[in-house]
């Protein structure tokens, strides 16, 4: 409880959302399984893939067999993903914890789908669109913000992809180096909550 | 051939043209197709008009819903130094499946340019350094003034912004 309260009160405090070099926050969100998933759970990793991502958005669904092939290259390199669902599914119903479970288990997810039902998490991280990724390096046994942004430069075809922002950065950090470069950009679908109902 | 062939090709013709001729009529506007730096221009007019561009696209229902606001905006400022312009941003292979018909079905009568370039993370922040890339997006400016907004929004907000402008 101690810890969700503290969650809630940085997420007020920075309402802006990370920047590369921020420590960032763990959170406990529900995955399609049932299960409680936090970041302190997992041993032995180098750190996380972060992605903010959901069932209705053309966006995310482009990059859903993407998202799954790199937790495949990455997980065992020490970067799993982790998938998260921001939307309120009052806004968009295709976006519920149930549709969730059908969504993953279509398409195979490899890695946690969790719902960020109190959507509290999204604004945390500063995510603003679905897919948004949040590349975390751990270091000295935190978690720090290395990479925001978009997986590739071509949401449309997978094969005329010419700049790989995602793996470019996870390989950097392997390699001990920093992402270059950092931010970058994407079209996506806005993440729906009640605020943003006109 | 048989003359029965030869009579179905042309039945199967005319078929194809009426469908094309039906589409054709339909459609009041054509929508070109472009990439960032053919689209650029328009992000930068220096004249004492009121650009209006709102990026939006077919999926995205935040976008849909606020369409009829700069509809209205349009027709009330016809004729007058205001110009609306709906940049969609659905996928290039979907032009003809679904924005043309959207187009079409919604009668809608601003300018739509569909902007083709997927390649985002270069041309983003020159539309404004603002905007994450979240749809629906707009952007209101005047020769040198100029306010982007990454939200739904409405006539009266629009009117607002674009009044003193004028």
């Amino acid at each position: 409880m101690i810890f969700i309260f503290l969650m809630m009160m940085t997420g007020f405090t920075f309402a802006g959302g990370y920047e590369l070099g921020d420590k960032a926050d763990d959170f406990l969100l529900k995955n399609v399984d049932g299960t409680m998933i936090s970041m302190s759970k997992y041993q032995d990793v180098k750190g996380f893939i972060v992605i903010f991502t959901c069932n209705h958005c053309p966006y995310s669904k482009a990059y859903e067999d993407r998202i799954i092939a790199l937790d495949k290259k990455y997980k065992s390199e020490g970067f799993p993903v982790l998938a998260i669902n921001p939307n309120d599914p009052e806004m968009v119903p295709e976006d519920s914890f149930e549709n969730m479970k059908i969504n993953a288990k279509e398409k195979g997810f490899t890695f946690p789908y969790l719902f960020d039902a109190d959507q509290k998490v999204y604004p945390l991280y500063g995510a603003t669109r679905t897919p948004h990724v949040f590349l975390l390096n751990k270091e000295e046994g935190d978690l720090i913000v290395r990479y925001i942004g978009a997986i590739d430069n071509n949401h449309t075809d997978a094969s005329k992809v010419t700049e790989s922002y995602l793996e470019d950065a996870v390989d950097a950090l392997l390699e001990g180096g920093t992402p270059d470069p950092g931010y970058t950009k994407a079209i996506g679908c806005s993440i729906k909550n009640k605020a943003s109902k006109k | 051939m048989t003359l029965k062939k030869i009579i179905t090709f042309f039945l199967l013709l005319g078929a194809v043209m009426t469908v094309s001729v039906d589409a054709f009529s339909q459609r009041e506007q054509t929508i070109p197709r472009m990439d960032f730096e053919t689209f650029e221009p328009w992000l930068n007019q220096d004249n004492d008009t009121v650009y209006v561009i709102n990026f939006w696209a077919t999926w995205c229902k935040p976008c849909i819903k606020e369409l009829p606001e700069f509809e209205k905006l349009n027709a009330t400022y016809e004729n007058k130094n205001v110009r609306v312009i709906l940049v969609s941003l659905d996928f290039p292979n979907k032009h003809e499946e679904r924005l043309l018909p959207f187009v079409a079905d919604r009668n809608l009568k601003s300018r739509v340019f569909h902007l083709t370039d997927v390649d985002a993370n270069k041309w983003i922040d020159k539309v404004s350094p603002e905007w994450s890339g979240a749809l629906p997006a707009t952007i209101i400016y005047k020769g040198d003034t100029r306010e982007f907004h990454e939200a739904s929004m409405t006539y009266e907000q629009l009117k607002s912004i674009v009044e003193p402008k004028r």
